[in-house]
């Protein structure tokens, strides 16, 4: 078991966006999150690293167990947050050169020695399928990449603190289908490394990755189940069904 | 559908297609008189003012020191004295005014604190500067017991520049993208990794600009030095860079400007205008210089 969370709840003001979630995610699956918008799929990303500490207004209780600590109660959100990483949905290569975005997190970390740098650089623009377009130019900008090259590369920043939970949020809706088939490749890839949490719009892409996959509507769990079940005919409940094949959300 | 299918566009001139050419060419002329009526005025008072410098501008005005009453000689001493106000007063507000809005805009959440913080900062911008110039006497020249002194001066320069600067930084902190700072935080990165690393360096261009823009309101007002440490005459070497100690009192450009043109009598007519032509060269130097820099940083700017 990697992620414990017991009854999850958030507020934005006076707006629920979770109304007491509870759910495990276990080490090594990709575990699919599925839902229409404002169901709180995003929002709970966000109590996962604790970015939420960045919103203002919210009220959050309950429990995340992450390692034997609760992540909600966690002092050092840093190291949290480079043990769980994070894809936000829409590409951001850093104003920046290739090289420093990719080496950014490992630096604050406190990591200055090249050889190790280069090192960890390579290996993370190999993980995101993008090293060989951009061997060659490693010192040019993050910023001129197209977008699916730069959400390429932020997802090399985010395997770059060797993250044991990676999140991705929605990360194809800003690339071609192309790009999308290529970075699935690589989460399939990932998954003998790490815990991948895929958040996404696309049903069939959790259904294509998705070892499980939790249905969230307005912020409750309307079906935690394996995949195979999820997405089959006779799901749990017949509003998956309806959501899943579009006649309803 | 067929119900609000859009009229058939032809190539005729319909009248109304004329009328509209006619508006969109009265709408541009006046536009463009509106932009020129902007130029008209400032090059007619630069022209006139160097017209009226002329008999008096040379290098000697420049170092020169006032002989006879002011009514022979350079404007030396004021000159230095707007340069010490301008620096003095810069090298306390920058600091202070960068540092403080890094923190407003960076640091801060959405308080009490900080809408009586962002308040203040309005509201101190909008305060006239003979009001600064009552609040400086008060405060450096009795309470904090500087006297009369370019200290209590550059320090009532400092509070009327302060607000703007705060202002002016904030602007350019707030034109970095809140996505760059969100992908660092994911990373893991410190809020003080994060400005260092991608918020100072796409805003450190604007930032300057603001802070040097300032350089021109601290050398061209009058009211706030002169409460407080600006003086009508004070003797000083012809050529002297450091003719001043902080304690002293000091002359000025604004000042000796206001001085030659209203409180002597039978002043040689073009050394109003030449004091002018200075104080506006000094001004025009320094923003030229920040329109550089501008432009050099944005070369630069990543995205």
């Amino acid at each position: 078991m990697t992620l414990e969370v017991r009854d999850l709840r958030l507020a934005y003001g006076a707006r629920e966006a979770l109304r007491g979630i509870s759910f495990d995610v276990n080490r090594n699956e990709i575990f699919g999150v599925i839902g229409p918008a404002q169901s709180g799929k995003t929002s709970l990303l966000k109590c996962l690293n604790r970015t939420i500490d960045q919103v203002a207004g919210t009220t959050l209780s309950g429990t995340i167990r992450f390692d034997g600590e609760d992540v909600l109660r966690l002092r050092d959100v840093f190291s949290l947050r480079r043990r769980i990483g994070m894809v936000a949905p829409l590409p951001v290569g850093l104003p920046m050169s290739i090289y420093d975005n990719v080496a950014f997190a490992p630096r604050c970390a406190g990591m200055h020695h090249r050889a190790d740098l280069d090192a960890i650089v390579e290996r993370c623009l190999r993980q995101a399928a993008l090293w060989d377009e951009v061997k060659d130019r490693l010192p040019s900008l993050g910023t001129a990449l197209s977008g699916g090259q730069q959400q390429r590369l932020t997802i090399a920043r985010a395997l770059s603190h060797q993250p044991e939970v990676l999140c991705l949020d929605e990360f194809s809706i800003a690339i071609d289908p192309v790009t999308t088939m290529r970075i699935e490749d690589v989460l399939r890839e990932l998954r003998g490394e790490m815990t991948i949490i895929l958040v996404t719009n696309l049903v069939q892409q959790a259904r294509r990755l998705a070892d499980r996959t939790m249905f969230l509507w307005n912020g409750e769990i309307v079906e935690l189940g394996p995949s195979s079940v999820v997405f089959s005919d006779t799901p749990a409940s017949r509003r998956t069904y309806e959501y899943v094949n579009g006649i309803f959300g | 559908m067929d119900a609000i299918a859009p009229p058939v566009t032809r190539f005729a001139r319909t009248p109304g297609v004329a009328r509209r050419e006619r508006l969109q060419a009265v709408a541009k002329w006046v536009f463009f008189t509106m932009a020129l009526a902007m130029i008209v005025p400032l090059v007619a008072i630069v022209v006139y003012l160097l017209v009226q410098a002329a008999p008096s501008l040379n290098w000697e005005f420049l170092v020169e020191v006032p002989k006879k009453g002011m009514r022979e000689g350079g404007i030396w001493p004021a000159f230095v004295g707007t340069l010490y106000l301008v620096a003095i007063s810069l090298a306390i507000a920058a600091p202070i005014g960068v540092l403080a809005a890094i923190y407003l805009n960076e640091y801060s959440r959405e308080s009490w604190f900080n809408r009586v913080i962002n308040l203040a900062v309005i509201n101190l911008a909008g305060v006239p500067s003979i009001v600064h110039a009552l609040f400086g006497l008060g405060a450096f020249v009795y309470a904090a017991r500087f006297g009369y002194s370019i200290i209590s001066a550059s320090l009532t320069l400092a509070i009327m520049t302060l607000p703007v600067i705060i202002a002016s930084t904030r602007e350019a902190l707030a034109s970095v993208p809140m996505s760059f700072r969100e992908a660092c935080w994911n990373v893991g990165a410190t809020r003080w990794q994060t400005i260092r690393a991608v918020v100072l360096p796409n805003s450190i261009s604007g930032i300057l600009t603001g802070v040097i823009l300032q350089v021109s309101r601290a050398a061209g007002e009058t009211a706030p030095i002169m409460f407080t440490g600006a003086v009508f005459f004070k003797a000083v070497q012809r050529g002297d860079w450091f003719p001043y100690r902080l304690g002293d009192q000091c002359m000025a450009l604004s000042m000796h400007l206001y001085t030659v043109s209203t409180q002597v009598p039978n002043v040689r007519e073009s050394i109003p205008y030449a004091t002018a032509v200075v104080l506006l060269g000094s001004v025009l130097l320094v923003n030229a210089t920040a329109i550089a820099v501008r432009v050099w940083l944005r070369g630069r700017k990543k995205w």
